[in-house]
């Protein structure tokens, strides 16, 4: 089932399917990582909810709920994010 | 490693040509410009988060007898720029940037603890064919939480050499010097079509698996930290704290200090002063350049103290979370999150902070930015500032010894310079700069140890800049105002204060400051603080020193003598809204292109500030 980014619980990890942006919005957030395939776990909030930090390869990338909103994903089992070996 | 390079060089050791210029391409934060001043032993500004470098700098490293050229260059993520920081740095790279040499070769410098992402970058940047070198800084690091890589592997899938180095432990660095002896073009590989980001990503990390990457542990320390500094209720907490500390120690280390200094250069000039036989010179020295320098410098520590923090907070990667924690903030006003880091260094000087602005991808989020920095309270403010504060304000504790009145009040100013940027903000966002901003999305960087070292140069860096102001503007215009005030010459005699050139000139915008509550010398002294704030309490220094009322008093007691609490309060304000720098409204017009921008700047920060003013001296006057 397709989850919006934003709706991801603390801890929850979701491989993106879909980002619902404006061309440059998604070419600037694909540069951080932000695309199809991507496996993204929703790793903090900001103390007022909003924005939202995600780890995605091993970094740490804060979004605001307004664009978190707009990239949906599905849900997954998490595992170490950090292993890229196999 | 070594022996990668050595066998690269010795199929094409006769085709060298000898390179004498190269840049450091890499992704924001990724160490570059640590790295660049290692190699030309320059002091750029290094700092931990993304987006310090906006502007190329160029330097020299003696490599065996030869002068290399080394650009050091922003921080981007691909070539394909969004923002005028990443436009700079295309253009570099390029050679169509007015200038600056072309480079003929390049070091793609790449954080090893992130390597699968950075990795994308080196698609575009090797496609350019020029000799390239990659290496893996933070090797440290990468080390250390039990990452490794095959660099022969990777070597070999880039088609350029490899080597793993750390910038700030110097560990590695001989892999340049060999490089730079004899760099080879690329080896033609299969790139990914290198527009296409999706394109990239896949093959890097393709490329990071072929090289058997294994990625270090993520850095337990900084989620630890987090879990506090972003928590919901300690994260604001912390940030309250740290703030009230850092005024505190203004005022409870900074303030014993200066007035320590004070004493000292008091002293000084009265030792001085008996053998200096000529009236006319000894008046010029001590009450015209003495008064006038001595004044300023007496706000070395605070000035000092202040830039300890502000190194702290940039050092440690703290202030991506402060941007964090306020993004409520500038989300409610429509400005971009990342405008708040500019924002943030405005705290120090806005001048680098209206370049930092260039990191903002939207050109009229860019603009607000570039017009509300200003009034966010930069360091020369704090001269007149806690003058007027320790003159006109008791110690009292408000919180315990944690924060005193004095403290509290350099607050509250800061608070009102921030509260006018965002109000101004507000109102440029809803009406002639309105538009859609870019998503923001900021990286958060892991916490480092700030160093020593670069504590303390940031420290004397910043120490000397002040001395060198103070001995040169504030004493160039010390000297003017002490001129001034003995014209003209009345038979040969200097006249009376009051009624010299100085004292007229100072009578006739009496009428339209008399309103805020100040005298003919705070008038003075606002005339020339338009060149720079803190020149405002060098022109005070000279100005009491030759009214022989006050010639005997520190300046603290002679504006106790000669002003009124309301009057000093509206001053206080007057001072954290009106634009008194040219080095800002001179930054404003070489980012902006034209002269419309600084100029309304200017227009509108003074009234603001004379409205101030005058409102706060007549409240105060009313209640008393
Ligand atoms: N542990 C470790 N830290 C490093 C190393 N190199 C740089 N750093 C730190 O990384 C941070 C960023 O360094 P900078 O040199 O400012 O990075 P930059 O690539 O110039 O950044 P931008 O100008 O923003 O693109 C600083 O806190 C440095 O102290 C390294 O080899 N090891
Ligand atoms: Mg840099």
């Amino acid at each position: 089932m397709q989850v919006r980014l934003s709706d991801l619980k603390l801890g929850e990890t979701a491989v993106i399917e879909e980002v619902a942006l404006p061309e440059s919005e998604r070419q600037l957030l694909m540069r951080f990582g932000f695309q199809d395939g991507a496996e993204v776990r929703c790793s903090r909030r900001a103390p007022l909810g909003d924005p939202i930090v995600y780890s995605l390869d091993g970094s740490e990338i804060a979004l605001r709920v307004e664009t978190a909103c707009q990239i949906l994903g599905a849900r997954v089992e998490s595992r170490p994010i950090t292993d890229y070996s196999e | 490693m070594n022996q990668l390079l050595q066998t690269m060089a010795d199929s094409t050791s006769q085709s060298q040509q000898q390179v004498r210029t190269v840049a450091l391409i890499g992704p924001p934060n990724s160490g570059k410009t640590t790295l660049f001043n290692r190699l030309t032993k320059l002091r750029q500004k290094v700092g931990n988060y993304p987006g310090i470098t906006v502007e190329q700098h160029t330097g020299v490293m003696a490599l065996s007898g030869r002068e290399i050229t080394i650009i050091d260059l922003p921080g981007v993520y691909s070539l394909n720029p969004h923002s005028e920081d990443e436009r700079v740095a295309v253009s570099v790279l390029n050679g169509s940037m007015d200038g600056v040499p072309r480079p003929e070769a390049i070091l793609l410098v790449l954080d090893a603890t992130n390597l699968t992402r950075h990795l994308t970058l080196a698609a575009p940047v090797i496609a350019l064919g020029l000799p390239t070198l990659a290496l893996l800084n933070m090797g440290d690091l990468l080390a250390g939480r039990g990452g490794s890589i095959d660099t022969v592997k990777l070597a070999g899938e880039l088609g350029v050499p490899v080597a793993i180095v750390s910038a700030t432990e110097g560990t590695g660095l001989d892999a340049v010097g060999r490089f730079l002896q004899q760099a080879n073009e690329p080896v033609q590989m299969t790139l990914p079509v290198v527009q296409d980001v999706r394109e990239c990503r896949r093959w890097a990390a393709h490329i990071a698996r072929e090289s058997a990457y294994r990625a270090p542990l993520p850095p337990a320390w900084t989620r630890r930290i987090d879990d506090v500094f972003l928590h919901k209720v300690w994260g604001p907490l912390v940030f309250v704290i740290v703030v009230g500390a850092v005024f505190q120690t203004v005022f409870g280390l900074g303030q014993p200090l200066s007035n320590a200094l004070q004493n000292l250069l008091a002293e000084m000039g009265q030792k001085v002063a008996p053998f200096i036989a000529n009236d006319f010179l000894r008046s010029l020295l001590l009450d015209g350049i003495w008064k006038g320098v001595s004044s300023v410098l007496v706000f070395l520590p605070q000035i000092l103290v202040l830039f300890l923090f502000i190194g702290l907070l940039e050092d440690s990667g703290y202030l991506a979370r402060a941007a964090l924690i306020a993004d409520r903030t500038m989300h409610s006003v429509g400005l971009n999150g990342k405008a708040f880091i500019p924002l943030l260094s405005a705290y120090a000087c806005a001048v680098p902070a209206i370049m930092a602005s260039r990191t903002i991808e939207n050109k009229r989020d860019r603009l607000a930015t570039i017009l509300i920095a200003p009034f966010m309270t930069c360091s020369a403010r704090l001269p007149i500032y806690t003058l007027l504060i320790a003159a006109f304000i008791p110690e009292r504790p408000v919180v315990g010894v944690l924060l005193g009145t004095r403290a509290l009040a350099m607050l509250l100013l800061y608070v009102l310079g921030f509260a006018a940027a965002i109000g101004t903000a507000k109102v440029l966002k809803s009406s002639v700069l309105k538009s859609t901003s870019a998503p923001f999305v900021l990286e958060l960087p892991e916490y480092r140890w700030p160093t020593l070292r670069s504590i303390g140069l940031r420290l004397t860096d910043r120490g000397s800049v002040f001395l060198q102001q103070a001995g040169t503007v504030i004493l160039c215009i010390s000297l003017f105002v002490w001129g001034l005030t003995n014209l003209p010459l009345h038979q040969g005699q200097p006249p009376e204060l009051e009624k010299s050139v100085v004292a007229r000139l100072g009578h006739f915008i009496e009428p339209v400051i008399r309103p805020l509550g100040f005298n003919w010398k705070i008038g003075v002294g606002l005339l020339t603080s338009v060149v720079a704030r803190e020149v405002m309490v060098g022109t005070l220094g000279t100005l009491y020193g030759r009214d022989p009322e006050t010639r005997s008093m520190s300046l603290q007691a002679a504006l106790q003598h000669d002003l009124t609490f309301s009057g000093a309060m509206a001053l206080l304000v007057f001072f954290a809204f009106a634009m008194q720098c040219t080095s800002t409204l001179a930054v404003v017009r070489r980012e902006t292109n034209s002269w419309k921008w600084p100029v309304i700047q200017f227009i509108y920060m003074t009234g603001i500030a004379f409205l101030g003013a005058f409102l706060v001296n007549h409240a105060l006057s009313a209640l008393n």
